[in-house]
């Protein structure tokens, strides 16, 4: 029991210090970030006068004036967060940045986790697969994987585009579903299912192909070392069937260092996709973030920050737990 | 080539007794066994090299195709990085013609404003190098920093680092960089360093070194019960003598893998900095070349030639660092070299038909 307290205990730290960090980033930096963002709401409102509440929430986001101590607005800070009030964006003003975020955020969801588990799946046995047949010409493919894993995600997603959409037109170039057939937005029904799954292949190829080489590596190099555990020996000597020695034995054990690992990758997934999504103009959350960053629609940037991070906290959470089950070392050693 | 057996099953031993750090990951944990396990094995690699090869063998990954191939690959791009600039025209020369496709004058075709490609390649592979570089610096000395001192001294400095370590690990990096970028490039204060590469490259940097942390800190802390460290303490030994004395010169192979993983990690995240606009604005580098291209329209153009150079010595850069990494990796874990060439040996064997069983898990 202690191990979960301990993850839950850690989780929570880690929520602290990114929503603190999130809070200091703007006032320990040089800049007025709080200033720049108000002039921009002025402008997007077309020069009217903002509310009171508008400022308000806007200098206990991004910072207040000297009148005002870090204590007290880091106070007020939670208190706004609390409500799931994360401001006011500039560059879609007036919407709220909470309503921007759920819009995007199944989006990237379903992409992003839909393309991790294929490739994760896709790695473990494939990388099973060439640890298993190690000394093989197999080996070679190892590092081929490494050019793959080396390549940056977003150029990958350009050169795709350039030959799969543009020169063979085999698929649409930018957006998440098409925006002429479907005017009025998304839609629940089976037309527009479609047009979101067809939009979503590339972008998924794209996510597959860049991290399958990582999970195929670490996996074959734990099946390698796996392999000379004596109980690997053993299994063989009593003179298990191969299959049942490669899957029950040696995979088996091989494949936990990679589930440990997945809630740290998908970090990385996620970043990739950021750039990934700019590319195709895919409307999900990195799409987001980059039209905050380039339009310092600092407020957005923030809640769309902190919305990353809670996702990827999540997801690692969860691998924990499940990690924790799987291998009960952990729970007692850890 | 060397029994390591016995070595290996006392550091199996060794990990079992470990204290448990309150906020210790699954992942570390793994990772400490794994280099509990690797650190004998270097060990034993490491006195069998010594009485035939030179002091420093060691130290040294072996010859392996990998290696070359790795050292070849990395070594011409750094090349053409310091002489590329030399030879080539200006890289913001727009006396060319606009969007002209590879030709003998100009080898890699022009861009939409008429700068020579390949000369812009030059100059940007020069400030991927740079920037790369400073960073794998930068967050190797932080890595140093919380993950040895930690591992080394134990206790609740540990306890502290290591948490600090988690947490900046499992926090997703391109985000907080894109973060701070946004902040930082926009404060009047800084004046030209705002949008300097040296900038980019410190925030690359300190954004960086959790991963290699987490792996040094595993070392060092196995480093830390072994005799000669012991020796060291029980002479009066300061423990920042120890430390660069003792423990750092026996980190090296782990601090040039990290190191490499470091340019690695900086290359990518400076050419996904830059492609969304947030780069350094001042100079050129592989990043920029691709935003460029981005505005430029060069993908529904057709312009291949403007973006496809770019990423591809990106990813060779990559490819070239991490076979070095492989390199050092198989002499600091001697089982991934030595499984597949003694299954290799028996597949041979049993071919000769020397009566080895030719199924199953070794063959």
């Amino acid at each position: 029991m202690s191990f979960y307290l301990r993850r839950v205990a850690f989780y929570l730290v880690t929520l602290w210090a990114a929503i603190s960090l999130n809070f200091l980033l703007p006032r320990l930096l040089p800049g007025d970030p709080a200033a720049i963002m108000l002039g921009k709401l002025r402008r997007a409102s077309g020069g009217r006068p903002l509310s009171e509440e508008t400022i308000a929430a806007i200098t206990s986001i991004l910072g207040a004036g000297k009148d005002m101590s870090l204590w007290d607005q880091y106070v007020a800070y939670w208190g706004r967060l609390l409500q799931g009030d994360l401001g006011v964006s500039s560059t879609r003003y007036p919407a709220p940045v909470a309503d921007l975020i759920a819009a995007a955020l199944p989006w990237t969801i379903i992409l992003v986790g839909v393309a991790t588990v294929i490739s994760f799946v896709l790695g473990i046995i494939v990388g099973a697969w060439v640890g298993w047949r190690r000394g093989t010409w197999l080996d070679h493919l190892v590092p081929v994987t490494t050019v793959f894993q080396s390549i940056p995600y977003f150029w990958l997603a350009l050169v795709l585009v350039a030959v799969f959409s543009v020169q063979l037109g085999l698929f649409p170039i930018v957006g998440g579903y098409d925006v002429f057939e479907f005017p009025a937005g998304p839609e629940l029904s089976w037309a527009f299912i479609g047009s979101a799954i067809y939009h979503a292949i590339l972008p998924a190829i794209t996510i597959v192909l860049s991290s399958v080489g990582g999970w195929l590596l670490g996996m074959r190099n734990m099946m390698v070392s796996t392999m000379s555990e004596d109980y690997v020996v053993t299994a063989e000597a009593k003179g298990l069937t191969p299959r049942r020695v490669r899957t029950k034995y040696a995979s088996r054990n091989a494949a936990i260092p990679s589930l440990a690992g997945f809630g740290i990758a998908l970090g990385f997934v996620v970043a990739g996709s950021i750039v990934m999504e700019q590319v195709f103009s895919y409307p999900g959350i990195g799409k987001l973030m980059i039209q905050a960053v380039q339009g310092l629609d600092y407020a957005l940037m923030q809640g769309v920050f902190l919305v990353i991070t809670l996702t990827v906290l999540a997801a690692n959470f969860f691998m924990d737990l499940i990690y924790g089950f799987i291998d009960p070392r952990v729970r007692h050693n850890g | 080539m060397v029994d390591s057996q016995p070595t290996l099953e006392r550091a199996d031993d060794s990990y079992a007794t470990g204290d448990d750090a309150l906020f210790q990951s699954p992942v570390s944990a793994e990772a400490v066994r794994e280099t509990n396990r690797e650190a004998t094995a270097t060990a034993a690699i490491a006195a069998a090299r010594a009485t035939r090869g030179g002091r420093f063998r060691h130290i040294l990954p072996s010859r392996s195709g990998k290696l070359v191939t790795g050292v070849v690959i990395v070594g011409l791009i750094t090349l053409f990085g310091i002489f590329g600039p030399m030879i080539a025209q200006p890289p913001r020369d727009s006396s060319n013609e606009a969007l002209q496709p590879p030709s003998a004058e100009h080898w890699l075709g022009t861009t939409k404003l008429g700068y020579d490609v390949f000369s812009q390649l030059a100059w940007g592979t020069q400030g991927s190098l740079f920037i790369g570089i400073v960073a794998g610096i930068v967050a190797l000395l932080l890595a140093v920093i919380f993950g040895v001192f930690a591992g080394y001294f134990g206790g609740v400095l540990d306890e502290v680092l290591t948490l600090f370590t988690n947490i900046v690990l499992v926090i997703p990096g391109l985000p907080v960089v894109m973060v701070i970028a946004a902040y930082v490039q926009n404060a009047e204060g800084l004046g030209p360093l705002a949008r300097s590469s040296l900038l980019v490259a410190l925030v690359l940097g300190i954004t960086g070194w959790a991963g290699s942390a987490v792996v040094l800190r595993a070392q060092a802390r196995s480093l830390r019960t072994r005799e000669y460290v012991a020796a060291a303490r029980v002479a009066g030994e300061k423990p920042g003598r120890i430390i660069f004395v003792e423990i750092l010169p026996n980190l090296v192979p782990l601090l040039a893998a990290q190191f490499i993983f470091g340019v690695i990690f900086a290359v990518l995240g400076e050419a996904g900095l830059s492609y969304l606009g947030l780069g350094p604005t001042g100079s050129i580098t592989l990043g920029t070349m691709l935003n460029d291209a981005q505005t430029g329209q060069a993908v529904g153009t057709g312009a291949w030639w403007w973006f496809v150079p770019p990423g591809l010595i990106i990813a060779a850069l990559g490819a070239g660092l991490s076979l070095i990494n492989f390199a050092i990796d198989e002499v600091v874990n001697p089982k991934l070299r030595l499984a597949p060439e003694n299954a290799k040996r028996q597949r041979r064997a049993a071919k000769a038909g020397k009566g080895v069983a030719d199924t199953g898990a070794f063959a």
